[in-house]
């Protein structure tokens, strides 16, 4: 009989493609927006997940967040390392610095020092140069997408807005009033606040920073083979009074802080909830007329000996079709959308999980859909059928 | 044999409070192997009695066994399944799915009592010859005309052999040579010695089919009179 319900569905194409169009879009803006939203959230920790080597983040007591940066004393990198189970400690210096560009305009960069001897936290990736080229004169590695967009040379014209020339190794760039020589481009992940990331040593992005009084803001730590980094930096908090957390936490703590004090959620948040709930009515309504248009049919079957059961079945045999069509098409779409916007400025980040979510959804209005048609099929009376 | 007993059945229907009393105290028996009709003027309670017999309404008052049993003592679920296995339905509108097949719709009586689909389209096929619409087999009801889509619902009527066939108004929606020509079909195909055909309709062109029929006025059986009496 399932084959008989599918035929009866798929043959009335209107409403069929009416329901799956409603599922599709559901489908669509659920995983869509939330693939954005997760997007984004990553963005805000993409610098942490791009420093992999050390498993302690230093920070001030007060930080709540990677970008909320309060320096440290330089004497408190001399205290870390003498606690015991520190097998390294390396100063980090990040911060906002005014790149001025050829055509003379100036764009805010993220400046970051790596130890001068080590410089560890630096990019893993590098699309051309070495990182140990940072220890040449003046030098500096900017990523990639600054190098061909926001940092790139421009053709000359009279606006201004020629054609970008993406930056090369050996092209200088002004950073504060000092000028630094780019000798490498690096792979980075794009970050939340979408600048131009600038990385130099400690020393020199000391020299670059604008004058302040501490400038240390981050010290790096690697826990010794065998000890337990959660204890290690419960370890340097005693000790210290800093706040001293491994990757996941301070990861998920900027997580926290996103979520929290932004609009970031409920933006999204309302787009998803819209998704759903136009999904549903979308395909509750269509499919709920569909069930009342051949509630003369049901009625037929069930007075030819159709048992509840059955009509049961054929109604969710119905309403699975449409969403696994809507489901696979909308899926199909947001991934279409992942694979389009690779490398562009558009966050999108499409895990697996979203999948499942996007599926829950899904499987809820095929039941908040069906539920309504299963109800008029089951209370029907098959008397009806003589009824001319 | 008989194949429908009713004795003293009284059925009332509720509309805001309001008891209208559809059946009166019916007492009708309906012999294998004959055809029946049931006549009588709209409101009469054809309809009401009909779904009666064929287990699709519950009756209040009286007795009434079809094929031998007592459809008051069966819950839904045998009363379900007693109707697929027993009975076969022919409607005034036909009631044919639009988006299947003629072969289609007739195999669905097989598919609900869970027969396998080729061999209920097979079935369906050989059906489909028998009341002459071995053409039209892969033809949707739409593209059928009157007469030809109610020879498919007779034959979907027939296909799982059943022992009480029930039409209600057969020949309403059809010309009197179409209807002849249903009628033909009903009474060479339906009726034989260990099946009934129960007919409720207003159409007098086809009472000579009739082995008897059943007269009802407000909702009680008034007579009940050989054909060849009339």
């Amino acid at each position: 009989m399932l084959w008989v319900a599918l035929k009866m569905l798929i043959e009335e194409r209107g409403k069929y493609f009416g329901m799956i169009a409603g599922v599709f879009f559901a489908a669509l803006i659920i995983t869509q927006q939330l693939s954005i939203f997760v997007g984004i959230i990553s963005r805000t920790i993409s610098f942490l997940e791009d420093t992999s080597l050390p498993d302690i983040w230093v920070v001030d007591q007060k930080a709540q967040y990677i970008e909320d940066i309060k320096p440290l004393k330089d004497t408190s990198l001399l205290q870390v390392k003498g606690i015991d189970g520190v097998d390294w400690a390396v100063p980090m210096y990040k911060g906002n610095i005014k790149a001025r560009l050829s055509s003379g305009t100036f764009q805010t960069c993220n400046l970051v020092g790596l130890d001068d001897v080590t410089l560890i936290g630096g990019p893993g990736r590098m699309a051309q140069g070495k990182l140990s080229d940072l220890r040449r004169a003046d030098g500096i590695i900017v990523d990639e997408n600054a190098a061909r967009n926001k940092l790139a040379k421009r053709t000359p014209s009279a606006a201004g807005d020629g054609t970008p020339i993406p930056l090369q190794i050996g092209d200088t760039v002004e950073l504060n009033d000092n000028r630094a020589v780019v000798v490498g481009i690096a792979r980075t992940t794009r970050a939340f606040q979408s600048q131009p990331m600038i990385y130099t040593t400690y020393s020199r992005a000391t020299t670059f920073a604008p004058r302040e009084r501490k400038l240390l803001s981050f010290i790096l730590v690697k826990a010794q083979p065998g000890v337990s980094p959660a204890e290690l930096a419960k370890r340097i908090t005693e000790r210290t009074g800093l706040k001293a957390l491994g990757k996941e936490e301070f990861k998920w703590m900027t997580v926290q802080y996103y979520l929290k004090n932004t609009g970031i959620p409920i933006n999204f948040g309302i787009a998803v909830v819209l998704g759903l709930i136009i999904g549903t009515a979308i395909a509750g309504q269509t499919f709920y007329s569909f069930t009342a248009d051949n509630l003369r049919y049901f009625g037929t079957l069930k007075a030819m000996g159709a048992s509840n059961g059955t009509l049961l079945k054929m109604v969710m045999a119905q309403a699975s079709l449409v969403g696994v069509m809507g489901y696979g098409l909308g899926v199909g779409m947001a991934s279409l959308t992942s694979v389009i916007s690779k490398n562009s400025e558009l966050a999108f980040r499409f895990p697996w999980q979203l999948l499942a979510i996007s599926a829950g959804a899904v499987i809820f209005i095929c039941i908040i859909s069906a539920l309504f048609s299963i109800r008029k099929v089951l209370t029907l009376e098959p008397a009806i059928v003589f009824k001319g | 044999m008989a194949a429908v007993v009713c004795k003293g059945l009284i059925k009332s229907y509720f509309n805001g409070g309001i008891e209208t009393r559809a059946l009166r105290g019916i007492d009708l028996e309906v012999p294998l192997g004959e055809l029946t009709m049931l006549v009588g003027p709209s409101g009469c309670g054809k309809t009401t009695l009909i779904s009666i017999i064929a287990g699709i309404l519950r009756y209040d008052v009286g007795e009434c066994a079809v094929l031998g049993r007592d459809l008051r003592t069966m819950d839904d679920r045998a009363t379900t399944k007693f109707r697929g296995s027993n009975i076969g339905f022919v409607f005034q509108a036909y009631n044919l799915i639009p988006t299947l097949t003629a072969r289609e719709n007739v195999a669905v009586p097989l598919l609900i009592l869970g027969a396998d689909r080729k061999v209920a389209l097979e079935k369906a096929d050989t059906m489909l010859s028998s009341v002459g619409l071995e053409k039209e087999r892969n033809r949707k009801p739409r593209d059928l005309s009157g007469g030809q889509q109610q020879r498919v619902a007779i034959a979907r009527s027939l296909i799982h052999e059943p022992k009480l066939i029930v039409c209600d108004e057969p020949t309403s929606a059809l010309d009197h040579q179409t209807g002849e020509r249903v009628m033909e079909i009903l009474r060479e195909r339906a009726v034989r010695p260990d099946r009934s055909l129960i007919i409720v309709t207003h159409d007098s062109r086809i009472f000579s089919f009739a082995d008897k029929i059943a007269t009802m006025d407000d909702g009680a059986v008034i007579s009940v009179s050989e054909n060849r009496k009339l």
